[in-house]
């Protein structure tokens, strides 16, 4: 049985671009959305990008399990604006019907998504870490956490069409199944919307974006965080070089950033960055659920704290009760001589 | 220039993971007895800006909350951090995706009317939806700008810079307009004595929901949609095993060997 309310029907994922190409949370997307797709009984997934198609980005979506893209492209969506991107996704949902619609829960996403919501007369669940079909096959489960990563929910809607952002980094990037019988063609349908240029809107008068050289706190494969216990700015140098032994980043908790020893684009937790590396090392890390909350997707966790009792021990596969200051250089002379 | 700022009554965000209680049978958090709810950390943040934009230019700032009748606290200490007038919606809300509490607020703020500016915090620290700001921009059709780390007024508009992911991006606004704070505003003052003095002798207004033009049908509809099935407490936990030697030095040695072990 296929879930059709009021003509809504099948899955639309927003693809997220990052430049030319896809940004990674939509393939993150797919994966989910196919899943859903497949426990309610819909044959296809679609995509929907808005403003032009980069060159290749369509044969990689295919090759990725979408049967159909539609296309929302328009010159007023030269230059981006939340605006006018948003009246464009509120078009598109009206002539697409989808029953449910899932965007990353990314600066763009989360922007977007619940003024859509509001527009479209429906709800949104953002932020979800897993959305899945109920076991009757009808209506998706939304998973979100909640009081900061303390409690988890589990919430279903009956409004159409059904809304939902997903957290970066949520589930394990499999490569799809393309292997039965999903062609991997698809069609492109361009959907013809007008949209007003807002005269009265708020303008965006400049970006400011700093280049980041080296490695991305989410694309890096070690990252070792710094908490409140690392006690100055000064302090992180030494945290700088066991990174730099191991080829990964420093990343920090929200105590750091809020006495201005790091800058807040490396903060880890519910209101920074989701991270699942490698390997992550806490260091003067207590643990509170909203850092844990960014960081356990990690394969593997490592924690040096003062405190026996620090809460990051109880999520951590292995530990050191000690003075970081005492540990530290040690442990990067030994991984230094091991690595020769 | 008038500010009205959204605030919400919370469970503390800092409370230990072991002392928050579930009862997953009713489906309902239970604060700890003896442990007061506080103002949403997010939304202390909002009053904080509101406050520099006063202290730059001048303004009245509204602090408005809906809720339980307890949540006159979280107002009082709104007024106590130096907001000039505290409104309290009086109705028990569970609201499982906050549109109910956006349709609420957005009516509530209609008639406190002739508003150039509304603050609200990026999130509340219990749901963590991040959705009300925006939702009650789109019931009020006002300009919205999402994110900001700081918000000034220049020639009449408001400037706002607004964070994003490596960077930031600046808009100006018209008023009135709808504006959601940052964390990466700082932390936001505390209550000083003489506030906590004045406003221990502010009245509060208490609206109830005849007070304001809500449909009561309206509040239901949007309380209905949504159903939460399941919550519960995670468990994260992992098996830690603690390395330790004759000394920290063997430790950290042992360590090292794990880890390079394991990654190479």
């Amino acid at each position: 049985m296929m879930t059709n309310i009021k003509g809504y029907q099948n899955v639309l994922v927003h693809a997220e671009m990052h430049g030319e190409d896809l940004a990674p949370i939509t393939r993150e997307l797919l994966i989910i959305g196919r899943k859903l797709a497949d426990g309610m009984g819909y044959q296809s997934v679609a995509c929907l990008i808005i403003g032009s198609i980069a060159p290749g980005v369509a044969e990689k979506l295919f090759a990725l399990g979408v049967d159909e893209i539609h296309q929302v492209n328009h010159p007023l969506l030269a230059e981006f604006h939340p605006d006018i991107y948003t009246q464009a996704v509120v078009k598109a949902c009206q002539i697409v019907r989808p029953m449910v619609f899932l965007l990353g829960h990314t600066d763009l996403g989360s922007e977007i998504g619940p003024r859509v919501a509001a527009r479209l007369g429906t709800n949104i669940f953002t932020s979800c870490i897993d959305i899945h079909a109920a076991d009757n096959g009808k209506l998706p489960i939304y998973v979100r956490p909640v009081y900061g990563g303390k409690a988890i929910a589990e919430v279903v809607s009956s409004s159409c069409p059904q809304i939902a952002t997903l957290r970066p980094k949520s589930t394990i990037a499999a490569p799809l199944d393309r292997s039965t019988d999903r062609s991997a063609e698809g069609k492109i349908t361009t959907l013809a919307v007008e949209l007003e240029d807002s005269l009265t809107g708020p303008k965006l008068v400049e970006t400011m974006q700093e280049e980041h050289s080296g490695i991305k706190l989410e694309d890096a494969r070690v990252i070792v965080c710094g908490g409140g216990g690392i006690g100055s700015a000064d302090d992180f140098k030494v945290l700088r070089l066991l990174a730099d032994v191991l080829g990964g980043v420093v990343g920090v908790t929200r105590v750091p950033c809020d006495e201005g020893w790091m800058h807040l684009s490396q903060e880890i937790g519910q209101t920074g960055k989701i991270v699942s590396p490698d390997l992550y090392i806490a260091i003067g890390v207590s643990g509170a659920p909203q850092h844990i909350a960014g960081c356990l997707g990690s394969k593997r966790i490592v924690a040096i704290n003062r405190d026996p009792d620090a809460p990051i021990f109880r999520v951590s596969d292995f530990g050191i009760v000690g003075d970081y200051r005492e540990i530290l250089p040690i442990l990067i002379e030994e991984c230094k001589r091991a690595s020769l | 220039m008038h500010i009205v700022v959204c605030v919400k009554q919370v469970l503390d965000p800092e409370l230990p993971a072991s002392k928050f209680r579930l009862d997953s049978h009713i489906r309902e958090v239970i604060p700890p007895e003896g442990i007061p709810l506080v103002i949403n950390p997010f939304d202390a943040q909002a009053i904080e800006v509101a406050l520099r934009l006063k202290e730059a230019n001048g303004a009245k700032i509204t602090a408005l909350s809906v809720g339980d009748e307890s949540a006159v606290d979280i107002v009082r200490h709104a007024l106590s951090m130096g907001v000039d007038e505290g409104i309290l919606v009086v109705r028990h809300l569970k609201d499982i995706d906050g549109f109910a509490t956006a349709y609420i607020l957005s009516q509530a703020i209609k008639k406190i009317g002739n508003y150039d500016c509304i603050l609200c915090g990026r999130e509340a620290a219990d749901w963590d939806r991040q959705i009300v700001g925006s939702i009650i921009a789109e019931d009020l059709g006002v300009n919205l700008v999402t994110l900001a780390k700081d918000v000034k007024v220049v020639e009449g508009k408001l400037r706002v810079q607004r964070v994003i992911e490596n960077g930031y991006q600046i808009f100006e606004t018209v008023t009135p307009a709808l504006i959601t704070v940052s964390n990466e505003v700082g932390q936001p003052r505390l209550p000083s004595g003489y506030g906590i003095i004045s406003a221990a002798r502010k009245q509060i207004l208490l609206w109830r929901e005849k007070d304001i033009e809500v449909d009561s049908h309206k509040i239901e509809g949007l309380l209905e949609r949504s159903k939460l099935v399941n919550i519960f407490t995670p468990t994260y936990e992992r098996k830690c095993v603690i390395i330790s030697g004759e000394s920290l030095a063997e430790a950290a040695a042992k360590l090292a060997v794990k880890l390079m072990t394991e990654h190479n």
